[in-house]
């Protein structure tokens, strides 16, 4: 059973969900914010303490002036490693969150173990336009999220409190604060991906339509020792698309350290 | 400005006339046809006795073509000798560099010895697609940019300028304003009580223009207005309030209605209508107003249906009708806010040439000699 609690960083509080026990796996979620707690997580949590933050300005925090951008919300979990512990983590982020992830391990790698990139956004591949989920209605969003059309139909008929929505619009502001433009990428970031120094697993869908599946190439470009891992049949979020088949990779790759 | 050639089966194709929809819909030789005839349109009005030309920005659109609004403002000043020039308004978070709007504007009042008047806007929430401007920060930038270009106007230079999103070592405008202390700021705004706030501070006291809003909205935000005066210590005069709304006069209330209907549902139904994620990405209005309009569209639906000139007409959101007709809705109007600005869209959607300039004179001759006090 997952804890739900509060962790303070300076100023900024942020809603924790945490299970298990053994050395640390940080998630950081994408766009969509935090995710609810599943069987992927739960997966995770039989080998490895488990910790998933909300990213400062999402669900009900819309106060979070000081996070600007991606560059900021990197810092601000690099303050939040060092007062984590013990000791470095397995760090793995979504999306938006594996952009963060890539830029906290281009500016300092000492409190990582390992890296694990899920089909992140923060590299651009010029000519291949990502898909465009601020212009996307909301119904279209769902289905370009997932391949399996069976899945979207089945979120979309879930029923939605106001709260919920309230929350989602929350994470709609701070993903647009992050992401806008340029749309889901920085420009610098590509010319620092050497400084990325541990493990590194890149996982992607290969229907994403996204950010699509071969924008994989840009990261095996910058970072030479990198694995790749491509999920059939699945779109922009394999830890809800592919719960298992994602969260095999993940322990295989994390290996023998649990 | 719209572009009236469009190929509306085409334009069915798209979720907007706007930022999404092909160019190769537009036909530059139909297009330089629009602009003169937009033009012709726009210099006669200063021959009809209009106190005011005024023109607007829009980007990436079939609804309007001034995406450079000076540049008509421009031509319009070299064809017109009296009447006021008014660019209602530029976009100010849209731009990187706001001084050059402050420098655009100086050489406009220069070049027009002092007829031109200014409008400073954030755009509509699909200029934020179009220019990638991210709409979280457009509240921010259009403050600062509205500091910086009054300062740029009213300080000497060269001073520094130091904000948050807009740093320049050197402001120093050459040519200064012909206008003392500058020209005049008007706010077109669809109306949010944050806008009003800032506008009617004593410090500004910037008229007031209300856009494409039901007439009850019209009310709501000029008495808004009015209210927000007077906790700040003093009465709001006519002069600093307005309603802009399409309007259209004929002889009697059935021609109106019948010459303008292609117009007016054209306008709303083609030009205007965007999905909500267009008009508002998210920033563009504060999160707690945009909570608000999320219930509204859980009630409404996600897709607005289309509007008739009977809704438009009955909710006062465009007025059509005889010259006593219009003249009552506007005196009613006028009756309940105490405005004295009328900004009357004399053409919109694909209304005529021919139409156009009958409403115009229909409107010169029979309405507006009578409004004036």
């Amino acid at each position: 059973m997952q804890q739900d609690s509060t962790y303070q960083v300076g100023t900024i509080a942020v809603r924790l969900l945490s299970a298990g026990e053994g050395a640390t796996v940080l998630f950081l979620h994408g766009p969509g914010g935090l995710p609810a707690w599943s069987g992927f997580f739960e997966s995770l949590s039989k080998k490895f303490r488990v910790i998933v933050p909300e990213h400062p300005g999402f669900g009900t925090d819309a106060h979070a002036e000081c996070i600007r951008d991606v560059a900021d919300l990197a810092m601000y979990y690099l303050d939040f490693l060092d007062g984590l512990g013990p000791g470095p983590v397995h760090l793995i982020g979504h999306s938006l969150g594996g952009w963060v992830a890539a830029e906290l391990a281009t500016r300092n790698c000492t409190q990582l173990k390992s890296l694990t990139l899920i089909a992140p956004a923060g590299l651009r591949v010029k000519g291949v336009p990502m898909g465009d989920n601020f212009i996307w209605l909301p119904e279209e969003l769902t289905r370009n999220l997932y391949h399996d059309q069976r899945l979207a139909d089945e979120i979309l008929t879930r029923p939605i409190t106001d709260e919920d929505a309230d929350r989602q619009l929350t994470n709609r502001f701070m993903a647009a604060r992050l992401g806008w433009q340029p749309r889901w990428f920085s420009p610098r970031l590509s010319q620092w991906l050497h400084r990325i120094t541990v493990p590194i697993l890149l996982i992607w869908g290969r229907e994403d339509q996204l950010i699509p599946s071969s924008y994989a190439t840009a990261w095996e470009n910058g970072i030479p020792h990198l694995g790749s891992y491509l999920i059939a049949g699945c779109g922009h979020v394999p830890f809800v698309e592919k719960p298992a088949e994602t969260a095999r990779a993940i322990l295989e790759f994390l290996g023998s350290d649990a | 400005m719209p572009y009236r050639p469009l190929d509306f089966a085409e334009r069915a194709k798209h979720r907007s006339a706007w930022v999404v929809l092909p160019n190769d819909l537009y036909d530059p030789r139909k297009g330089a046809d629009e602009y003169e005839s937009y033009l012709d349109q726009l210099t006669y009005a200063e021959k009809l006795g209009f106190d005011i030309i005024a023109v607007n920005e829009h980007h990436q659109t079939a609804y309007g073509m001034m995406p450079a609004p000076n540049l008509i403002a421009s031509a319009l000043i070299q064809r017109t000798k009296n009447a006021k020039i008014a660019i209602l308004g530029r976009a100010l978070p849209l731009v990187s560099n706001p001084i050059a709007i402050a420098e655009e504007f100086a050489m406009l009042d220069n070049l027009s010895r002092g007829r031109i008047i200014t409008g400073f806007v954030r755009g509509i929430g699909t200029e934020y697609h179009a220019t990638g401007i991210n709409p979280v920060f457009s509240h921010g930038r259009f403050h600062e940019a509205h500091d910086l270009i009054v300062a740029a106007w009213t300080k000497i230079g060269p001073f520094e300028f130091e904000g948050e999103h807009y740093n320049f070592r050197y402001v120093n405008l050459w040519p200064r304003p012909y206008q003392t202390p500058h020209p005049p700021i008007w706010i077109p705004s669809q109306g949010s009580s944050e806008t009003i706030k800032w506008a009617a501070a004593p410090e500004r006291k910037y008229p007031f223009l209300v856009t494409f809003s039901a007439a009850d909205l019209v009310t709501r935000y000029l008495n808004l207005y009015r209210e927000q005066a007077r906790s700040y210590g003093y009465e709001c005069s006519g002069d600093r309030l307005g309603w802009a709304a399409p309007i259209y006069v004929a002889d009697t209330d059935e021609r109106a209605k019948a010459e303008a209907k292609a117009g007016i549902e054209s306008l709303f139904n083609e030009y205007l209508a965007n999905p909500w994620e267009m008009l508002l990405p998210p920033g563009y209005t504060s999160l707690s107003s945009m909570k608000n309009t999320m219930k509204l569209r859980k009630s409404l639906g996600s897709r607005a249906r289309n509007q008739t000139i009977d809704d438009l007409m009955a909710s006062g959101t465009v007025v059509v009708g005889s010259p006593a007709t219009v003249r009552e809705k506007i005196e009613s109007m006028r009756e309940r806010t105490g405005l004295e600005i009328i900004v009357a869209m004399l053409q919109f959607g694909v209304l005529s040439d021919e139409l156009t300039r009958r409403n115009m004179e229909l409107f010169a001759t029979e309405v507006m000699p009578r409004l004036r006090r």
